[in-house]
């Protein structure tokens, strides 16, 4: 991924870091923890912190497809993995907050039927009391062809790798719950067929819409509650403490997205998209469906009934996904109400 | 009953569709494959699938129940 634009001082300190070679910058490490930790303390709000958060997403995007000629070997630079804690531990007790405060009630697991049964159950429920402003519904009858460009510009920078961060969980489940996450993931990275991948489809779409499909590519324009998001997904995979956030994350993901998915194709048909822009959202009416039943009882469920004391995280990972779903929607529908965009530059500036 | 794995296996999903998974195909009456794009499907139950033979969610729309509701049901 291209290096992104600073968005203040901790931001800006770990960019030019990120530009030397490891050795020598003890110093500079050293200082940008003391920031790091400085900031978030005075920091209003860790979710919509610009600088926080993509202070983050830089970090964790070492652990992916890496920055543009930053050397490799700063992934697990001791220095960087400790800036890298100090900034996650205040972002997930915020997220534990926003999950509590998204969903104060979470229904018990029922008694005496299959324990993965019943945590399906739950999350089913949990997917069906969603009731934040719709997003989809918008799509489907009213953006304009700019707002839908906005929409995917949002969404790219997950869908462009998406899945990438429950991979993370496989090496750290076992039995019902790891064959389930294996099925799910394989359908995601296209069964074998790199066109099917859905990273690759929603590539598709974006060139339908003439806009730059290169991983990263518009990481300046979204806000910081768009890199909250990912960077909640980077955080539930790969700390293994959080195994069962992630599943949980992934499980509410898959059982809030087929219908959404059927509207969002609708919106693009209506400004006369063909089959090759909505392919996207088509395959994920019809893989979620599947996804959700595997994802709910098997990978959640199964996860719980191997390890019961995951239950909390498990939902706490699938109340923060709605939490945070809620907020970007929020953030979105308030722009264009307003007749404003909802990125942070104006989209030509962005493209 | 064989307790063996068969090929193939059908998950009855409460409230759900039938997930099928292993090794099968979907034909129509005249034997002709139906389009399919994924190992493991899921099947529609409830007749309100709009992509059938698929499911696509909207049994949870129509709030569709595989276990017949009523004074007898302990709700479990």
């Amino acid at each position: 991924m291209h290096i992104p634009e600073q968005r203040g001082p901790v931001s800006a300190a770990l960019l030019a870091i990120l530009a030397g070679q490891p050795e020598g910058n003890a110093a500079a490490l050293t200082d940008l923890l003391a920031l790091a930790s400085a900031r978030q303390t005075e920091s209003a709000d860790v979710i919509e912190d610009d600088d926080i958060q993509l202070a983050l997403f830089c970090l964790y995007e070492l652990h992916y497809g890496g920055l543009d000629g930053v050397d490799d070997s700063w992934e697990w630079n001791p220095g960087l993995i400790a800036v890298r804690r100090i900034l996650e531990q205040p972002f997930e007790k915020e997220l534990r907050r926003e999950a509590r405060t998204a969903v104060p009630e979470v229904p018990q697991v029922a008694t005496g039927g299959p324990v993965s049964d019943g945590v399906a159950n739950v999350l089913f429920a949990l997917a069906a009391t969603d009731t934040g402003p719709s997003l989809s519904k918008h799509v489907s009858k009213k953006a304009t062809l700019g707002q839908l460009r906005e929409f995917l510009i949002h969404k790219s920078v997950y869908q462009l790798k998406e899945a990438d961060p429950h991979t993370w969980a496989i090496p750290r489940l076992s039995g019902r719950a790891k064959a389930a996450l294996v099925e799910i993931q394989a359908d995601e990275y296209g069964g074998g067929r790199p066109d099917r991948m859905h990273s690759a489809l929603f590539a598709r779409t974006m060139r339908a819409l003439e806009l730059d499909d290169r991983y990263g590519a518009y990481v300046d324009a979204v806000p910081a509650i768009a890199l909250a998001s990912v960077n909640m997904m980077s955080l539930f995979g790969l700390n293994r403490r959080l195994r069962g956030a992630i599943a949980g994350h992934l499980a509410i993901y898959e059982m809030t997205s087929s219908r959404p998915n059927q509207l969002y194709g609708n919106g693009f048909r209506r400004h006369g998209f063909d089959t090759a822009a909505t392919a996207y959202f088509d395959e994920h009416v019809e893989a979620d469906a599947v996804h959700e039943q595997i994802a709910g009882r098997d990978l959640a469920g199964g996860l719980v009934e191997a390890e019961p004391g995951l239950l909390p995280d498990v939902l706490f990972g699938a109340t923060a996904a709605i939490a945070l779903d809620a907020r970007l929607t929020l953030h979105i529908m308030d722009a264009w109400e307003n007749g404003l965009t909802s990125l942070r530059t104006d989209l030509a500036a962005a493209a | 009953m064989s307790q063996e794995p068969a090929d193939g296996s059908i998950v009855v999903c409460p409230d759900g569709p039938l997930l099928v998974r292993g090794d099968f195909e979907i034909v129509t009456p005249s034997g002709e494959a139906v389009p399919r794009q994924r190992q493991t499907v899921a099947l529609c139950r409830c007749g309100a699938s709009a992509i059938k033979p698929y499911c696509d969610g909207t049994h949870k729309l129509i709030k569709f129940r595989t276990e017949p509701a009523g004074p007898a049901d302990p709700g479990a």
